[in-house]
């Protein structure tokens, strides 16, 4: 059961904490820090998390049959990653939830937490009582300005813009590369504002007495109402136009002819002047709500104006999550600026002080020099504004809800070969945004979950409780599925990568690292076995019959997708399927994206200084398909720059299996011996271990490589990395896309049937 | 609305000087509405496209220079055009029509002419403006007036004058504010006193009776009026009364009347002034300040709601900002929490409150001072803050929350004041308004907060006329339009 999502009027102190759902991985916690607030408690602590991954180790194939044995050793071994776990609960629950931490501490080592926000005092001595840590108190505004840094560095998506009566009230941001500088207005009791200027430069440049303690404080004098939440449920019931005196009092029916907005507010409460009328409670908090919001958003459009900035973050109590106070907020700003300045939320806004906390307590283990990608799989996610699922879902959410980031193995960065990184979106399609396709792509993964599932099971056939957990990851990403159906902002916009990349979480959960490895370990040996006699048939062919083999040949092996239902059906009962057999499926020219014939006269051109390939699948894919084409590149005098994901996603080929494939064909040709010898043909990994490819998150070390090598050609291979992402990416440089279509719907959308072929060979303009 | 008839009786009946204390609730200050007026969405109001009545007002408060705009002038011509008389007045109205009829008429028509020669307005001279809580109103009464004039004066004219003049308290909610008359003024080469009415725009209606059963459409002068309340009110003027308002931009008016009462001074004496020291409770006093330079100032007038305006010049000024949070918040914030009914109540709780105990100030958050960001510990960190808590909010008196209301809604005005003036590059500012009427706290609460939070760079001003600039101003078009 998911405490977040229950449906319970009342609470009880004394619940039982289910630890499989929250405090997870406590045993391995080290360093812990809190913040505390007027009414929430938000706990952070870094744990390690034990992975099952699987590896792949070349044999060492002197003396033996080659013709019988698997081309390389998987094994599953346990890694060791680093995990940030944030927990969010009321404040009532502290003391059950210090015990519950008291009692699942293992680790000795830690003896301080950090703590800030306004209840750390307060809780001072609970907390060194019931954990034995020492408190060490840090300043609630560099917390809050640290945590809000790393979010804006490290979670995509993470910063949006609220538009209501939109289908998506949500407007998510792409991540800018350059955070600084911005407006930080945290709303809570009062109202700071803080101008962030680098990472650790930062100014206090103004405030206001009047914020959510006025809210709350005067909202509960005049409507007797006591929980700000039950305020804001009030508010937004109210009509505020019984209280407030508005233009159209003032001038009458002639704003009209005078172009005046009548219903502009003129004087807040000008309307209650009297002692003899009654205001209904709704009436007042409304009017209190504008007044207030009003007021806040004028105050931060002045700042915004005199430091001339346009970014304005706004966090704090007042705000946090709640749709009411974001419209009027977001309202308020617009009016004032006159739509020059941005009023931005952030997803995880609660969190911000607690990361900043956290932070300043781990700075020895440099957590900033790491990249941070948000567990989907154990995060709650942003919670509904829509009113049947408000307000019962808030309160719950705000009891239980939790945000988990992981340690990611390497630095990602941009591609320096982004045209303009700061527009860059990955995603084709938001699924946020475009209903029908949404609706289309979470039916086809539930539909494909049960064999996911069967298959993640089958791929572990000496593990006892592999069926058990295959079943659990099956509950948890059809839980995620439904979720996403009633609110596909939650994580962020809603795409199909972050579909598979949320499968990819959850199979990961449950110790189901790679599915496919044996899937992947026999295509690979069987296509290697044919790669000498394509390569024979490649070199017998005309320059350019040729060409056109080489680019058939990369398409016929990009049928070999176990991603897509429509192939991985024909696989699944058709495990002999062949090459040619592929080839002849695909689509004949013309294609139904077809720039070939600019591309081979491009080849008749000078040879590329270096191109970049981004690999898709194992077997067929990558052996026939890829590397011909590569060694065909090569001949011409192109250095290759090799990308494959590092970790395992479906049947796409991994680094570590990247290696061995090349070390076993070179083994077999001259040509890419040599290349690997002379350091020509490169293999690098992406960082990522997503089916889809975001070229804003890749790895440090191949950005440095792009660039040393003078990178002048990219090519996206792939339905998840040349269509469903960067289908429209614009680059700096020639690249190629080039994908087949296997999936019916997708190629309806784009005018084709399935089999289509989409070669997409682009020029920048200069 | 208050049926018209009873008001009408409680306006028109004079009360004796001296009485009349329980008087009209809030000075709502000329205020321009669309300019303090403040956001509120509307369904869809985000949607409408450019054109839409969102984007009109929007623009509206685009910079504006040259006083009104070209926009205004055509409704102001057509508002000259005078109506004629009906002809089915009394005997006495007859005597009193305009020029046109007045060809070869009686002696009567003496004086009227004689002021149509001398390019004056024919009198009586008022100026009106209507705010959304407050009529303003001042009136010019001639006291060069000969033994000639005075006999050939309409007794319409005469009612009138006496009417106003020797009563200091009309009906139950007109009073005249004595102390701010202004003796031995020339106007148009006339000498006289300018009186300083004022009366809650809820008894507008009983107004433009009064002025129907004084027969004042047969004296067929203009009535130069301001504020929303000229638009509001306009029909209701001519279906009543008989009279077409001569209706006058607001700002354009209340520019106007800030400088000329400030250049005629008040009787002798300064009419600007400010507090010495606004940081020292022992050393701070009130002393008069020289306006006689004024550019550029900003002139923020609190009424009801709140209108900021950049002045370089007599017209070079612009529209700057406003807030929703003014003169009528207070008081309407007053009213529910304290039950009180009159502004004059609200200020009195409010001077003897404590609203220490109401907020939550930076020391009740961090002990001493916010050393961190220089936040000294007597800043109100958040205002009504310490009202979250059940036990403080059974704790404090109704006079502890007038304060604390009338704190808030002070300090607010004093910070968006202040970064107006920062953005505009500009260090005096000159607060009027009704607001400020009886509130001593506000005004050095404002002047101290703008000394305190620019360091000394920005000084507070005050006018002793408070309200009554707008119309003020709107007298002057009327004399300056002859």
């Amino acid at each position: 059961p998911h405490l977040g999502s229950g449906g319970h009027g009342s609470l009880d102190k004394s619940i039982t904490l289910p630890p499989d759902e929250i405090f997870r991985n406590l045993e391995n916690a080290k360093r812990f820090a809190i913040d505390i607030g007027g009414s929430l408690t938000k706990l952070a602590y870094y744990s390690t998390v034990q992975h099952k991954v699987a590896r792949v180790r070349s044999f060492d194939h002197s003396g033996k049959d080659i013709e019988n044995e698997p081309l390389y050793e998987i094994s599953v071994q346990e890694e060791i990653t680093a995990r940030l776990h944030f927990i969010k609960f009321e404040n009532n629950y502290i003391e059950t939830c210090l015990d519950f931490i008291k009692d699942h501490l293992v680790n000795t080592e830690t003896q301080v937490i950090k703590a800030t926000g306004g209840g750390a005092y307060k809780f001072k001595d609970l907390i060194e009582k019931k954990l034995g840590l020492k408190v060490d108190k840090e300043d609630v505004m560099t917390c809050l300005i640290k945590g809000c840094n790393f979010l804006l560095r490290n979670i995509p998506h993470e910063v949006f813009a609220y538009q209501k009566d939109s289908d998506t009230e949500f407007r998510f941001q792409t991540n800018h590369p350059n955070i600084f500088p911005y407006l930080l207005v945290n709303i809570g009791s009062g109202v700071s504002i803080v101008k962030v200027e680098s990472e650790d430069k930062f100014e206090w440049i103004g405030g206001s007495s009047i914020g959510g303690g006025t809210f709350w404080g005067l909202g509960a004098l005049l409507t007797k109402t006591k929980k700000f939440d039950e305020l804001l449920q009030l508010a937004s019931k109210g009509q505020h136009t019984n209280v407030d005196m508005l233009v159209k009092d003032v001038y009458g029916g002639a704003c009209q002819t005078l172009g005046l907005s009548g219903n502009l507010i003129a004087s807040s409460f000008g309307k209650s002047t009297t002692a003899d009328k009654e205001f209904s409670k709704e009436d007042m908090a409304k009017s209190l709500l504008h007044m207030i919001s009003n007021d806040i958003g004028q105050l931060a459009c002045l700042y915004a104006k005199l430091h001339n900035l346009d970014k304005i973050y706004f966090g704090g109590f007042f705000i946090r999550g709640h749709p009411v106070t974001m419209r009027t907020i977001t309202f308020s700003i617009n009016f004032f600026s006159k739509g020059e300045v941005q009023a931005l939320f952030l997803r995880h806004e609660g969190y911000l002080g607690a990361i900043g906390a956290f932070l300043k307590g781990a700075e020895q283990d440099n957590p900033n020099q790491y990249s941070w990608g948000e567990n989907y799989a154990g995060s709650s996610g942003l919670m509904s504004t829509s009113p049947d699922v408000y307000p019962m879902q808030r309160t719950r959410s705000g009891t239980f809800d939790m945000f988990e980031m992981d340690r990611l193995e390497r630095p990602l960065v941009n591609l320096p070969l982004l045209k303009d990184p700061s527009t860059y979106i990955p995603d084709t399609v938001d699924l946020t945004d475009d209903a029908m396709a949404r609706k289309y792509w979470l039916t086809c993964f539930e539909e494909a979950l049960d064999g996911v599932a069967k298959r993640a099971a089958a791929s572990q056939p000496d593990s006892v409780d592999a069926p058990e957990r295959a079943e659990k990851f099956r509950q948890k990403y059809w839980n995620k599925l439904q979720t996403l159906r009633q609110q596909p902002f939650a994580y962020g916009t809603l795409t199909v990568r972050s579909l598979l990349d949320t499968r990819e979480h959850c199979l990961n959960e449950f110790n189901f690292p790679d599915p496919y490895s044996k899937v992947k370990q026999k295509e690979n040996g069987i296509a290697l076995k044919c790669f000498q006699s394509v390569i024979e048939s490649l070199d017998s062919l005309g320059w350019e019959e040729r060409q056109f083999a080489l680019v058939k040949g990369l398409l016929a092996g990009n049928v070999f997708d176990w991603g897509a239902k429509a192939v991985s059906d024909v696989l699944e009962c058709e495990p002999q399927f062949g090459f040619e057999e592929a080839k002849s499926k695909l689509q004949e020219r013309p294609w139904l994206e077809d720039s070939y014939s600019q591309w081979l006269e491009r080849l008749k051109g000078p040879p590329h200084k270096c191109a970049l390939i981004f690999a898709d699948n194992s077997g067929i894919d990558i052996i026939l398909g890829v590397f011909p084409f590569v060694r065909e590149l090569l001949s011409r005098g192109t250095e290759v720059i090799l990308a494959c994901n590092s970790g395992p996603a479906l049947n796409d080929v991994t680094y570590s299996e990247s290696l061995i494939v090349a070390e076993r064909i070179a083994a077999m040709d001259p040509v890419i011996q040599s290349a690997l010898k002379e350091e020509k043909l490169l293999l690098v990994q992406t960082g990522s271990s997503s089916p889809c490819l975001d070229l804003s998150r890749l790895d440090k070390g191949l950005a440095v490589l792009v660039r040393e090598r003078k990178t002048d050609l990219v090519i996206i291979e792939g339905m998840g990395r040349a269509i469903h992402t960067n289908y429209y990416a614009a680059l700096k440089c020639e690249s190629l896309k080039l994908a087949v279509i296997k999936n019916s719907w997708l190629a309806d959308r784009l005018g084709g049937k399935i089999f289509s072929v989409i070669f997409k060979y682009e020029v920048p303009c200069k | 609305m208050t049926p018209i008839g009873r008001r009408l009786r409680s306006f028109s009946r004079p009360l004796p000087e001296g009485r009349g204390r329980r008087s009209a609730p809030l000075g709502a200050g000329a205020l321009r509405a669309v300019a303090a007026a403040v956001a509120v969405e509307e369904r869809g109001a985000a949607q409408r496209g450019a054109g839409g009545p969102w984007d009109r007002a929007v623009r509206r408060m685009e910079p504006r220079r040259n006083g009104g705009g070209a926009d205004e002038k055509p409704r102001r011509r057509e508002a000259e055009n005078p109506r004629r008389w009906n002809g089915s007045g009394t005997g006495a109205g007859s005597a009193a029509a305009g020029p046109e009829q007045c060809e070869g008429g009686g002696a009567a028509c003496g004086l009227r002419r004689d002021s149509v020669r001398k390019n004056r307005p024919l009198f009586p001279w008022f100026g009106l403006d209507i705010g959304g809580t407050l009529v303003k109103l001042v009136y010019f009464e001639p006291k060069d007036i000969t033994a000639e004039e005075e006999d050939e004066e309409v007794e319409n004219l005469k009612n009138i004058r006496k009417y106003l003049t020797s009563n200091v308290a009309y009906g139950s909610t007109g009073i005249r504010d004595v102390h701010l008359e202004l003796k031995d003024l020339t106007l148009c080469g006339r000498k006289g006193n300018l009186h300083f009415i004022r009366f809650p725009t809820h008894d507008m209606p009983a107004f433009i009776q009064m002025g129907s059963e004084k027969h004042f459409s047969s004296l067929h002068t203009t009535l130069c009026a301001t504020g929303g309340g000229a638009y509001k009110f306009e029909q209701d003027f001519l279906t009543m009364g008989d009279l077409q308002l001569r209706k006058l931009d607001e700002l354009d008016c209340l520019i106007k009347g800030v400088l000329y009462i400030d250049s005629v001074g008040f009787n002798g004496h300064s009419e600007c002034y400010y507090f010495e020291h606004p940081t020292d409770t022992e050393r701070c006093q009130k002393l008069p300040f020289n306006l006689e330079n004024p550019y550029p100032l900003l002139l923020v007038n609190i009424g009801s709601g709140v209108s900021i305006l950049a002045v370089y010049s007599k017209e070079n000024y612009r529209w700057v900002t406003g807030t929703s949070l003014g003169g009528g918040t207070f008081f309407g914030l007053c009213c529910l929490l304290t039950g009180c009914s009159t502004f004059e109540e609200a200020m009195e709780m409010a001077s003897h409150g404590d609203s220490t105990k109401v907020d939550k100030l930076v020391r009740d958050i961090y002990g001493g001072d916010y050393e961190r960001f220089g936040l000294p510990g007597w800043a109100v960190a958040s205002s009504f803050g310490n009202m979250m808590s059940k036990e403080k909010r059974e704790s404090v008196s109704k006079e502890d929350l007038a304060k604390a209301t009338l704190i808030t809604i002070t300090n607010n005005i004093g910070s968006i004041a202040r970064m107006c003036a920062l953005n505009e590059n500009i260090n005096r500012v000159v607060f009027v308004g009704n607001f400020l009427r009886i509130n001593t706290i506000s005004m050095r609460l404002l002047a101290y907060a703008l000394d305190y939070w620019s360091k000394g760079q920005l000084k507070a001003l005050f006018l002793e006329h408070e309200g009554y600039f707008g119309a003020v101003g709107a007298l002057l078009e009327l004399l300056d339009s002859a």
